[in-house]
């Protein structure tokens, strides 16, 4: 029996599991795949926002400012890579000016500092390759790029550290709640039993809610495709550029990466299907035609990659944040769309702090807020990389040559705490497979490796995990030489 | 720093032949950088034969033809480093590789061969619709997979895109006793060579659906059905035409990039069209003594032109490690243009002055062609014209220039190929 249960170890599951881990408790998370970060947090535009957009005095305001001033600290403990490279809100129609003023005071009012006014010359002087109908922008000096990826399993990793169990492949299929209060998780690995849950579950956060509450809510995924470009063109553009959103619409943003890729995106397309991330034709044609409204000259032929994600887009565009009123013990982070990512050390703290209150939670004497990411042998001197290697020649193997990233790095990705099981884990943890190439020339050797880190047979290794194997059986007589 | 004469990047055939050429002009500190655990490149994993028909005059597999040039280089006692990896070239020709026994070493080298090879182009750049499951691949690497690890990826097949690997790929996973059942091609015609649609489909019966492209993938984790289209001519799909098939493995073989991220990194010039570098008719780049050759120039067709040229590109840089080479400045530079037709030549430009008495320029053709002549043009003066009874973008085309003509032209500026009805 836990004290708290978390369901979903996503970017919002993974935040309230480390800031729960600093007090006395049994918690654990129960993901329904097969690791860390599968749904809408790896599939998102990467930017930690300045929070200007949200409406003032909503949750998703706050949370989004609260949030992007944690950021620093926490890519500190958490040693991921964090960059403030400021975004520009770029108004391409004189008559739609006034709405840079909006925002601006919109922002002020949500206490997002720098913000600033950027007549057509100024915008164009600090982003050449605006487009040449810029007429205005709005600056936000304090919006970032991250790696949802990284910030997704190094918090998961530090609240292990920190005592957290997590258990994957673990899909709640039931909730009931028994006369002494206990919530019951009935899962396609057993029965979980705690005495508060928190329903961090994403685009599922409805269905799991509807089980112990009269209070209906709906939440509709909503797809957004992007396009990811080379490193070549990664600093076609060095702010985040995003369009004002206008009468006829939102337009796409254009942004670099924190590893120097540009992304493009995202449409909004709302669908049925929970698992829908199928990117469709009409989509990447859209956003090939949006993107040029605010950039100009954007190599697309560069694209890399393609993909979709699904935002958690609840009916009253709202955050829902707190004990659900009808289920005592039951917190809801339900309806965690955009700026869910960066909100989401802000949620963690939010509700971990809630949880304290009602639970009387003690703080723990030995917290560890630090997590040490996985070494990056390229911000070395040679010297030292030469002394890393000596030590661990596997540092000294490249596997993935469009990132250069060596067997060391991998090695790292599976061992360590929560480590990677398929090809994607590897992909996220270390960028193996996520270039040019697309995993063409790794993906064989990472193969091998997790072959034999895990001791899994070949035709057991997945891309992400259930029935994504890659290789079906052995070829006839490819074990030959065994005659 | 420890030197080298001449230090060549990547030991596929592009990479073995200029070794054995520069040690055949005379060069003795030679060092070949390979990134993977063996000599011979992807031809290690084209197990097929057909290899060697031009150079040898029998048909070999790729291992054995690969083998031919290694007992070579092992011969000449040629030094090579296996599982090194090269992570940069600088101007002035220092080269940093790094591997597990060494470490990271610099390396200043007389001249540097350019012999990466060239990758497939992956899903994302193609834009392809639908899910992102496992049983996507790009030719090579299924060809990897079944080749060299003994693993089937899957049992239903189909494959976008008919390049040279693609079509290998269909026979040899009907061979292993899957079954392809359709390649189809977004262009009107074929990317690979006639003989392997003859040998790896129709002997197969298996069908090419030309001017057809891929619009969906289904499957959540591994691929369930792929949707084909016709395409209308600027590549559209049209509507009412798609076909699924149900299927576990998607093959994509829809371009091969020259892998020149180290090249640009290091300044060299690239040309636009092929990716490759630009090269001068000794196949040297835009930075002096650094010279291309093999895929990673252009994409050839057939390997025998790959150690054809890589030759010429030993020769080359043991000329300019032994300062044999004529002074640029003071030579005849002609310039050499494609156009009508023709997609570019290679090389780029002409040192009449330091060219050798016969000088092979290869291209290739942007569409099929029908009995049609390749001409050469000494600015508007047709000089050669050739006669083709078909031209195709999957097979690479040649012209000869004669020193002596270029020489009767003191102030010829420029030489254009042309693709010309008559």
């Amino acid at each position: 029996m836990y004290d708290v249960i978390i369901i979903g170890a996503g970017v919002t599951g993974s935040a309230v599991a480390r800031e729960l881990s600093k007090y006395d408790a049994n918690i654990c998370v129960l993901e329904a795949c097969e690791d860390v970060c599968e749904g809408t947090s790896k599939a998102n535009s990467a930017i930690i926002h300045a929070g200007f957009d949200a409406k003032e005095g909503t949750l998703m305001a706050k949370m989004n400012v609260r949030g992007n001033q944690m950021m620093d600290q926490l890519a500190e403990d958490l040693d991921i890579p964090f960059k403030r490279n400021g975004a520009l809100v770029v108004c391409t129609d004189r008559e739609e000016l006034e709405g840079l003023t909006t925002l601006y005071e919109r922002g002020i009012a949500n206490g997002v500092e720098g913000l600033r006014i950027l007549t057509r010359d100024e915008a164009l002087e600090m982003e050449p390759n605006l487009s040449d109908q810029v007429e205005g922008a709005l600056y936000a000096p304090t919006s970032g790029i991250i790696c949802p990826f990284i910030l997704n399993i190094a918090m998961a990793e530090n609240a292990f550290q920190n005592g957290v169990d997590f258990f994957f492949n673990t899909r709640v299929e039931d909730i009931r709640c028994d006369e002494n209060g206990i919530y019951h998780l009935r899962t396609g690995n057993g029965e979980y039993q705690a005495r508060y849950v928190v329903n961090a579950a994403g685009v599922y956060a409805d269905e799991l809610h509807n089980l112990v509450s009269s209070h209906k809510i709906s939440i509709t995924p909503r797809r957004g495709d992007y396009c990811l470009l080379d490193k070549d063109a990664g600093s076609h553009v060095s702010h985040t550029i995003f369009s004002q959103p206008t009468k006829k619409g939102k337009g796409v943003l254009v942004s670099p990466t924190v590893h120097g890729n540009l992304i493009v995106g995202p449409t909004a397309i709302d669908i049925e299907d929970k698992e829908g991330v199928n990117t469709t034709a009409e989509g990447i044609s859209t956003l090939i035609s949006k993107a040029g409204n605010t950039v100009k000259n954007l190599p697309m032929r560069k694209v890399i990659t393609s993909f979709a994600g699904l935002r958690a887009h609840e009916d009253g565009h709202e955050f829902i944040l707190g004990e659900v009123e009808d289920a005592p013990h039951f917190i809801d982070c339900a309806g965690i769309e955009s700026p869910g990512l960066s909100s989401c050390p802000a949620i963690g703290e939010y509700i971990a702090s809630l949880l304290k209150e009602k639970m009387g939670l003690e703080e723990k004497e030995h917290w560890n807020p630090k997590r040490k990411g996985i070494l990056n042998p390229e911000t070395l001197s040679i010297e030292e990389r030469n002394a890393l290697i000596q030590s661990e020649p596997a540092y000294g193997q490249i596997v993935c040559r469009c990132e250069s990233i060596s067997e060391g790095e991998i090695l790292d990705a599976i061992r360590r705490p929560l480590g990677a099981r398929s090809l994607d884990g590897v992909k996220r943890r270390v960028r193996a497979g996520m270039g040019r190439c697309q995993a063409g020339f790794c993906s064989p050797k990472v193969m091998e490796l997790l072959h034999s880190e895990l001791g899994l047979p070949l035709e057991a290794i997945t891309k992400s995990g259930g029935n994504s194997h890659i290789v079906l059986e052995r070829t006839k007589g490819a074990d030959g030489g065994n005659l | 720093m420890i030197s080298y004469d001449i230090v060549i990047i990547g030991g596929g055939p592009a990479g073995l032949a200029a070794a054995i050429s520069a040690r055949k002009s005379g060069i003795e500190k030679i060092l070949i950088l390979e990134r993977d655990r063996e000599l011979g490149g992807i031809l290690n994993q084209c197990i097929h034969n057909g290899f060697g028909l031009h150079t040898f005059k029998e048909e070999l597999t790729g291992p054995e033809y690969a083998y031919r040039f290694i007992e070579q280089v092992e011969e000449e006692q040629i030094e090579y480093r296996l599982n090194t990896m090269v992570m940069d070239i600088s101007p002035d020709r220092i080269v940093t590789a790094m591997s597990r026994e060494e470490g990271v070493v610099q390396i200043q080298a007389g001249a540097i061969i350019l012999a990466m090879g060239c990758r497939e182009r992956p899903r994302g750049a193609l834009n392809i619709p639908g899910y992102r499951p496992a049983g996507i691949f790009s030719a090579g690497t299924a060809q990897r997979l079944v080749n060299i690890e003994g693993y089937l990826p899957g049992r239903e097949v189909v494959i976008l895109g008919s390049g040279d690997i693609g079509l290998i790929m269909a026979r040899r996973m009907t061979l292993e006793g899957a079954k392809v059942k359709v390649v189809a091609e977004l262009m009107p015609y074929s990317g690979g060579l006639k003989r392997n649609i003859v040998q790896c489909l129709n002997d197969f019966d298996i069908p090419l659906k030309l001017s057809h492209t891929v619009v969906d993938i289904e499957g959540k984790e591994h691929v369930t059905a792929v949707t084909i289209a016709q395409v209308d001519e600027h590549n559209k799909p049209i509507p009412g035409t798609e076909e699924r098939y149900p299927c576990d493995t998607l093959l994509l073989s829809c371009g091969l990039i020259p892998e020149n991220e180290l090249s640009s990194k290091a300044g060299v010039k690239l040309n636009p069209v092929t990716s490759g570098p630009v090269v001068n008719e000794g196949l040297e780049t835009s930075i002096p003594g650094v010279f291309a050759c093999g895929n990673v120039l252009h994409v050839h067709d057939l390997v025998d032109y790959v150690s054809e040229e890589a030759a010429k590109a030993g020769t080359s840089a043991a000329r300019f490690v032994k300062q044999e080479k004529t002074d640029v400045s003071s030579g005849h530079v002609v310039e050499l243009k494609a156009t009508d037709g023709a997609r570019y030549t290679v090389p780029c430009t002409v040192n009449v002055d330091a060219m050798e008495d016969l000088l092979t320029v290869r291209f290739r053709v942007g569409s099929v062609f029908k009995n049609s002549y390749v001409s050469v043009y000494f600015e508007d003066e047709r000089i050669q014209h050739l006669k083709k009874r078909i031209l195709a973008p999957g097979e690479m085309e040649q012209v000869i220039l004669q020193k002596k003509k270029l020489q009767e032209k003191p102030d010829l500026n420029t030489i254009t190929i042309r693709i010309e009805a008559e």
